[in-house]
């Protein structure tokens, strides 16, 4: 039985939303991890600042990337859902614990007023920011592997903590650091900030390295562990994975020779890693869940599947252009003559302070009370008409 | 993960009630905060308003830590409707999904535009930043709106079919407009405007009590007031309409819920009460009245509990009572509050400033939402055994998985600190405002926020404003 189109369709999507998580939630995650290294708080200073300043419009927007990827799996492809949430509950759960740490962290640490306490919030979010991408990596492991089964009886310790899922675990940590250095370097750029843009690339460069090093320990782990998906990986799938190699290289050679061109470097290194998702979704169809659950035997009724193309199609429609108009806002620095905020503390706290309540002007507002009452009387009318006599349904 | 029997789903159902006990608050702000921040922004526009112009733009800021709180809990309960019920989700995710995939497409939205609201206020002509608010309102309303159909979905399951146990085909629209979703989606879009309204109108009637009587601390009561205000009768009144439709499409809650053991005609109307073996203790019976409420006539037949086999009776039904009796309670509390507070200002277009109004409504948002957890808590326990209302069993749906005790202490903790961190941010806040200098405000960085790094011009400087007249007393914040 081989899947339907729809079923396929939807499975592509649900890897462009990985690849899309990979990155901009990754990139996030990284700026924590490099928050992590930065070391005393004196030091740390400068490279802290930059990357507070470039993750905070964003980071928050990358959590629905990871809330649409699984709101996808569990209505187009419910039974891996339930069998990958079942099995792989210890590791999913402390990926979640990373999440609400961060969160805790983020928004704790620019209100803490005590230099303790700031500390002890950024270092709960710089912690987060290990713990999500290191404990996903491993779930990808195991998923990958074929350790999930369909029906588990329980949690299924051994399938994230193979070798192969916690080298996975830590290719995800790196590849984390790596992207989010290199937009760093872009970020340190744009604000003509040399010494940091340097910072950055050595570190990019280290963490392109220690990267490349775990995706080949990966790789040869896979051979052996996961025969199919090894083959399907030098077969099918070898041109991603040629593409991720060559991009990652060249990321490599562009900032050995310091070319900071934002567009080119920026893509370049987002090809690195979207390549390797998309080769690791090819790897593995036909199946769900490897060699268990195929597309064909757990996808969704049509309709539903369908429906998931529409909710997509909605959501580019409508996000798109907001996502546009915010860019432009946050890309603009002229402000415009509307009052800031210390000139409406001046305007309210100059003006004479009358005695008492002013009372309001009382023949309009009269008018606006009774037009007021005459709609609520209609909206309670509206609203018994549409409810009345549930027992006629 | 169906054939594993004897589960204990105990952990699990609290870890899921709790998770959403919380997020429930958070998600009140997200659809109703922007309502209130624009009505003040309106009338600062309006009017040239700098009091309602500022209290406009420091909400917005807390409503940008709370969003964010509330994107944090969410995203956990997303996990944790695969986590804790995969039972639930292997089987029916594909009809369920649909209102949860609308949900994620208005929450996307939301949290744009809550950036897009953030940093247009110096960026944007004062009218277009008004409307750069406007998709905040709507697709909080409309979210909102999504993820209670997924739990309308539950009460009156509809819209799938399935043959031997799996589902063979979905209508996405029967299973969004399901017969709870009119009911549900109205009470809790009212309940968040309540919540929201009164809580925020609380805070200033603190202020107001400790003497700060300033224009800003009245204003900044009258607005959030007034639109709670007005939702509170429209609630009643839906309440009133649910309750029926509950008699009618789920007796056996209905039974919990009025302590209604056999079916008959002439029940009472039980106020209060503790449910022990089949008496009622320490409450008081309104002769026939429940009949009256269900049917208009004493002669009604209300079904009882006992028209169900005990394995499928909610449990707890002391619980499901008292708290709809405090539900209800609290629904014509604030009912009152509201009523008075609009009889004064028809006679005397003042707000009443007397103790005796002023503390009751510092409490009102405390009140609401007590309110709404107890609503909830009738809704989720009296569904019970069942996750899918006459389909699926909770305990069937519960994962196997061992550790949700652990999962539970620890969400119990970090949840213990994400309130710290929601009340304490705009308390920190609030401080700063009060004490800290115009240009610490003009700095100030929230998430969604822009970074005083990208802020651009020096706050020092300000621009010519245009003429603010109309206003009076001093800013202080809360
Ligand atoms: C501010 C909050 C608030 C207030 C004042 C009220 N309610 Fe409520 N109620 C809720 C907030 C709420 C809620 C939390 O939003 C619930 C839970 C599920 C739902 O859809 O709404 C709810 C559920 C709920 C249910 C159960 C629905 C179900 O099981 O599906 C009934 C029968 C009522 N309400 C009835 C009332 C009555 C008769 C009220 C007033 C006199 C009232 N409510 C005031
Ligand atoms: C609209 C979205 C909601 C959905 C989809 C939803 C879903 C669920 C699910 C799947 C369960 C577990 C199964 C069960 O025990 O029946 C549950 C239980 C529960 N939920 Fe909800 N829920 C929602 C809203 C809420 C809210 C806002 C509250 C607020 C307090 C709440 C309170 C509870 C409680 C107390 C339980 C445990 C019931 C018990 O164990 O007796 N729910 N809910
Ligand atoms: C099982 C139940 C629920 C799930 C799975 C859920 C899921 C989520 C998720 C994933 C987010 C984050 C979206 C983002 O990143 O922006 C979120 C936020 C939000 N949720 Fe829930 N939710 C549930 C229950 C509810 C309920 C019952 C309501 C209200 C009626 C609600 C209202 C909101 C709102 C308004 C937000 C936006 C954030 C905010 O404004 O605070 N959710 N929810």
């Amino acid at each position: 039985m081989s899947p339907s189109p729809e079923a396929i369709a939807v499975a592509a999507i649900l890897f462009v939303v990985i690849a899309a998580y990979a990155l901009l939630g990754g990139a996030d995650l990284g700026g924590g991890i490099w928050d992590l290294l930065a070391g005393s708080t004196e030091r740390g200073a400068v490279p802290r600042r930059l990357i507070d300043d470039s993750i905070t419009p964003v980071w928050e927007a990358n959590h629905v990337w990871l809330v649409f990827i699984l709101v996808l799996l569990w209505t187009a492809f419910p039974l891996a859902f339930a069998a990958i949430m079942t099995a792989l509950f210890v590791p999913l759960s402390l990926s979640a614990l990373g999440i609400v740490l961060r969160g805790v962290g983020f928004a704790f640490r620019h209100t803490a007023e005590k230099l303790r306490m700031r500390r002890l919030a950024g270092a709960t979010f710089a912690a987060a920011s290990l713990i999500t991408p290191f404990f996903m990596g491993t779930v990808v492991g195991a998923i990958a592997t074929g350790h999930v089964p369909v029906h588990p009886h329980g949690n299924v310790l051994g399938a994230w903590t193979s070798l192969t899922a916690i080298l996975t675990g830590f290719l995800f940590v790196a590849a984390c650091a790596y992207i989010s250095a290199v937009y760093l370097v872009l970020e340190a750029r744009q604000r003509g900030h040399h010494e940091m843009t340097r910072y950055f690339a050595l570190r990019a460069t280290a963490a392109g390295l220690v990267t490349g090093a775990l995706a080949g320990g990966t790789f040869a782990a896979l051979s052996s562990s996961a025969p199919r998906l090894f083959g399907r990986l030098t077969g099918i799938s070898l041109p991603l994975v040629a593409i991720s190699i060559a991009a990652g290289t060249a990321v490599l050679v562009m900032l050995w020779l310091r070319w900071y061109r934002a567009v080119p470097l920026r893509v370049t290194a987002a090809v690195a890693v979207a390549a390797v998702v998309w080769g690791w979704g090819l790897a593995q169809y036909p199946y769900l869940l490897p060699t268990s659950l195929s597309l064909a035997v757990g996808s969704a009724p049509t309709a539903t599947l369908v429906a998931e193309f529409v909710v997509t199609g909605l959501a580019v429609l409508l996000v798109v252009p907001g996502f546009g108009l915010l860019y432009f806002l946050q890309q603009r620095r002229v402000l415009t003559a509307a009052e800031s905020d210390a000139d409406l503390r001046l305007a309210a706290r100059l003006e004479p302070a009358t005695s008492g309540q002013p009372a309001a002007a009382a023949a309009p507002l009269g008018i606006r009370m009774t037009t007021a009452l005459v709609l609520a009387i209609l909206a309670i009318r509206a609203i018994r008409d549409v409810f009345s006599r549930p027992d006629r349904r | 993960m169906a054939h594993v029997l004897a589960v204990n789903p105990v952990p699990a159902r609290s870890q899921m009630g709790s998770s959403l006990g919380f997020h429930i608050i958070l998600a009140c702000f997200g659809i109703a905060f922007a309502a209130v921040i624009m009505t003040a922004e309106w009338i600062g526009i309006r009017r040239g308003d700098a009091t309602a112009l500022l209290l406009a733009r420091r909400w917005s800021k807390v409503m940008a830590v709370l969003v964010a709180v509330g994107a944090v809990s969410g995203t956990v309960l997303s996990y944790e409707m695969g986590l804790l019920w995969p039972g639930l989700m292997g089987r029916f995710g594909a009809a369920i999904g649909f209102p949860f995939s609308m949900e994620g497409i208005f929450f996307f939205l939301e949290a744009i535009f809550v950036g897009v609201y953030l940093y247009g206020w110096r960026r944007m002509p004062p009218w277009a930043h008004w409307w750069s608010g406007m998709p905040i309102v709507v697709s909080g309303v409309l979210g909102a709106l999504s993820v209670v159909a997924a739990n309308s979905w539950m009460n009156s399951p509809a819209g799938y079919t399935l043959s031997h146990g799996k589902i063979t085909n979905v209508d996405p629209v029967s299973v969004f407009f399901n017969a709870s979703t009119p009911y549900e989606t109205a009470h809790m879009v009212l309940a968040a405007y309540m919540v929201t309204g009164f809580l925020i109108a609380g805070v200033y009637a603190a202020g107001l009590l400790r003497g700060r009587r300033d224009r800003y601390h009245r204003l900044g009561f009258a607005i959030p007031f007034t639109l709670a205000g007005i939702a509170a009768p429209l609630q009643v009144m839906m309440g009133d309409i649910i309750a029926r439709f509950i008699a009618h499409n789920q007796p056996v809650k209905f039974a919990a819920m009025e302590y209604v053991s056999k079916t008959t005609s002439d029940v009472p109307e039980w106020l209060g009460g503790i449910f022990i073996n089949g008496h009622v203790y320490l409450g008081a019976a309104i002769p026939a009245f429940d009949s009256i409420l269900v049917g208009f006539s004493p002669h009604t037949r209300v079904i009882g509990w006992q028209s169900v086999p005990p394995a499928q009776r909610p449990p707890l039904v002391t619980l499901i009572h008292l708290s709809f009796d405090l539900m209800v309670g609290i629904g014509f509390f604030l009912l009152a509050l509201a009523a008075w507070q609009g009889w004064w200002w028809w006679f005397h277009r003042r707000l009443l400033m007397t103790p005796w109004f002023l503390v009751p409504s510092a409490l009102s948002g405390v009140a609401a939402v007590a309110a709404m957890e107890s609503g909830w808590v009738v809704t989720e326990v009296g569904r019970q055994p069942w996750i899918v209302y006459r389909v699926l069993l909770v305990s069937t749906a519960v994962t196997p998985s061992s550790g949700v005790t652990v999962t539970l202490g620890v969400i119990l903790a970090l949840y213990a600190i994400l309130t710290v961190v929601s009340i304490g941010v705009p308390m920190v806040m609030s401080r700063r405002w009060r004490q800290g200098t115009p240009a610490e405000e003009e700095t100030e960085q929230v998430p969604y926020g822009p970074s005083p790094a990208r802020a651009g011009a020096s706050p020092a400087a300000p621009p010519a404003g245009r003429a603010l007249p109309r206003s009076s007393g001093g800013p202080d914040a809360p």
